[in-house]
């Protein structure tokens, strides 16, 4: 038995799971920062995000000294693919929690145009997703996974009607235009955040049953 | 290699006409409603059904149904003592040497049973070439010889048709470059991996039909394992191999198929990609993932 290979794919998996509790965690402030414009905190938040970033490589190069020393197969060589794919796509989302970050820096000196909602429930329904979407890989929850992936929809759906609010709210006073486009990427980034944890979610799925699928809640 | 193989059927004993005849009674397969799907995915060159092999009163192989498809590369896997040694030796009825072992069930070479009376085992071994763990050169005969023993043994003479043949085989082992210049040298006296290729290149000079390779590299260095390795990938155009090994990574690398076994049973066979990247036994998991074994 491969002890000291299974205590290192242990030890990833506990690294994975530390850097989803970093993004989630970014998420988070960012958009507690962007409702108390919390500008000292934005810049801190923006600062952080090497270290998600330095996470990403640190895991990375985890997986390629496995591959190179212990030529993983079956479901030790699924994980380790699936783990350099979530990877990419945590760390992106930590860059999504950057762009909510700098928003709060660049609305700092403006007047809100509305009260902040929507964005924070996209922002709630995101983090959810984030946390459910690890359980399930925790857990080898294949089901799990496919009912993450509505959730998904619901967040599309709020960031449509965010997005035809904001346009009338230009459309109706084109002074709003630059703060309404800054609570727009936000709001992008947020559901760009839900289709990154379906990636995730897809990811589980390959981890194990070995099959590449897309649109999994449709499978 | 058309010389070789009329040299050699002008040698064929009685049993080796029903091999080589199409209107044997004996497949029932032929007949099977599934041949024909069968064959459009692929045409079988072997097939065991229910092979069981004893030693006394052990069982070596339990019940091993299996196809072995023309020209590819079949790796069989498993634990030591699991059986896959032993089903390989069945192949071209190398139990026949060993004192009470026995075989029942059928192994089917292009759908004739070998273990059937009229078969001669010595034409199965040449049609069924092997090629063992350490090099076997005949420590006395020179390169040359070592390679066309085999077809001296059946009384082949003629000198050009030895040479040709002795060249050829030797270019398939991709030997040839390296030895060409000392053909009277001793076969020992070449290294380890050469001497293996000297032992595959007399298994081929004979132009079997499938190739038995019992850890072939097990006792090589790794650039021989290597060069080994690549040859299995150039032969294979020509021979059905089999190949046992407990190297994953070579079985991986090597075959076109996979078969895992177990406590003399086979627990999965299936194409290698799909066995090292989601096989569908657990038992087939814990083995290739290193967590039994």
């Amino acid at each position: 038995m491969r002890i000291a290979f299974q205590k290192h794919l242990k030890k990833l998996e506990k690294d994975l799971f530390n850097m989803a509790k970093m993004v989630a965690i970014a998420v988070d402030r960012s958009i507690t920062a962007m409702k108390e414009r919390d500008v000292h905190e934005a810049k801190k938040i923006r600062k952080d995000d090497i270290h998600i970033n330095n996470k990403r490589f640190d895991i990375e190069e985890q997986c390629i000294h496995l591959f190179a020393t212990q030529q993983p197969v079956a479901g030790d060589l699924r994980e380790l693919i699936a783990i350099l794919s979530i990877i990419t796509d945590l760390e992106r989302m930590g860059d999504y929690a950057e762009g909510i970050a700098k928003v709060v820096i660049l609305l700092a000196d403006k007047p809100p145009v509305k009260p902040l909602i929507d964005i924070p429930r996209m922002a709630e329904i995101a983090i959810d997703m984030i946390h459910r979407s690890l359980r399930a890989y925790a857990e080898r929850d294949v089901e799990a996974a496919r009912q993450i992936t509505l959730q998904d929809d619901e967040l599309d759906e709020l960031y449509h009607q965010i997005f035809r609010e904001l346009v009338s709210i230009m459309i109706e006073n084109p002074r709003t235009i630059t703060r309404c486009t800054y609570l727009l990427w936000s709001a992008h980034n947020l559901e760009r955040i839900g289709d990154r944890v379906t990636n995730i979610c897809e990811r589980i799925i390959f981890l194990v049953t070995g099959e590449l699928v897309e649109n999994i809640a449709k499978h | 290699m058309l010389n070789l193989f009329n040299a050699m059927t002008q040698f064929k004993p009685e049993g080796f006409s029903s091999l080589l005849s199409n209107n044997s009674t004996t497949n029932t397969h032929e007949n099977m409603p599934m041949q024909e799907k069968q064959e459009e995915k692929q045409k079988n060159r072997m097939e065991t059904r229910n092979l069981t092999v004893r030693y006394g009163s052990n069982v070596g192989v339990e019940n091993v149904s299996l196809p072995i498809y023309d020209k590819e590369v079949l790796a069989l896997i498993g634990p030591s003592g699991c059986g896959k040694t032993t089903y390989m030796r069945a192949l071209n009825r190398m139990h026949d040497l060993t004192r009470g072992s026995s075989v029942t069930g059928e192994v089917l070479l292009d759908g004739k049973n070998i273990y059937h009376s009229d078969v001669n085992p010595v034409i199965i071994r040449r049609k069924i070439g092997m090629v063992f763990q350490k090099p076997t050169p005949f420590p006395t005969m020179s390169i040359y010889d070592n390679v066309v023993a085999g077809l001296k043994l059946v009384g082949i003479r003629n000198r050009a048709l030895l040479d040709e043949v002795c060249e050829q085989a030797l270019r398939q082992a991709a030997l040839f470059d390296e030895v060409k210049d000392r053909l009277r040298s001793p076969g020992s006296s070449l290294s380890g991996g050469q001497q293996q290729r000297l032992s595959i290149a007399r298994a081929l000079a004979v132009d079997p039909e499938v190739l038995l390779m019992d850890e072939p590299t097990s006792s090589l260095d790794p650039q021989s394992t290597s060069r080994i390795e690549e040859l299995i990938q150039t032969l294979k155009e020509q021979v059905t191999i089999v190949i046992v090994t407990h190297n994953m990574q070579q079985a991986a690398r090597v075959s076109d198929r996979t078969a895992f076994f177990y406590v003399g049973k086979l627990i999965e066979a299936g194409p290698t990609s799909t066995l090292f990247t989601n096989p569908s036994k657990t038992r087939t998991e814990e083995y290739i993932t290193g967590r039994f074994g």
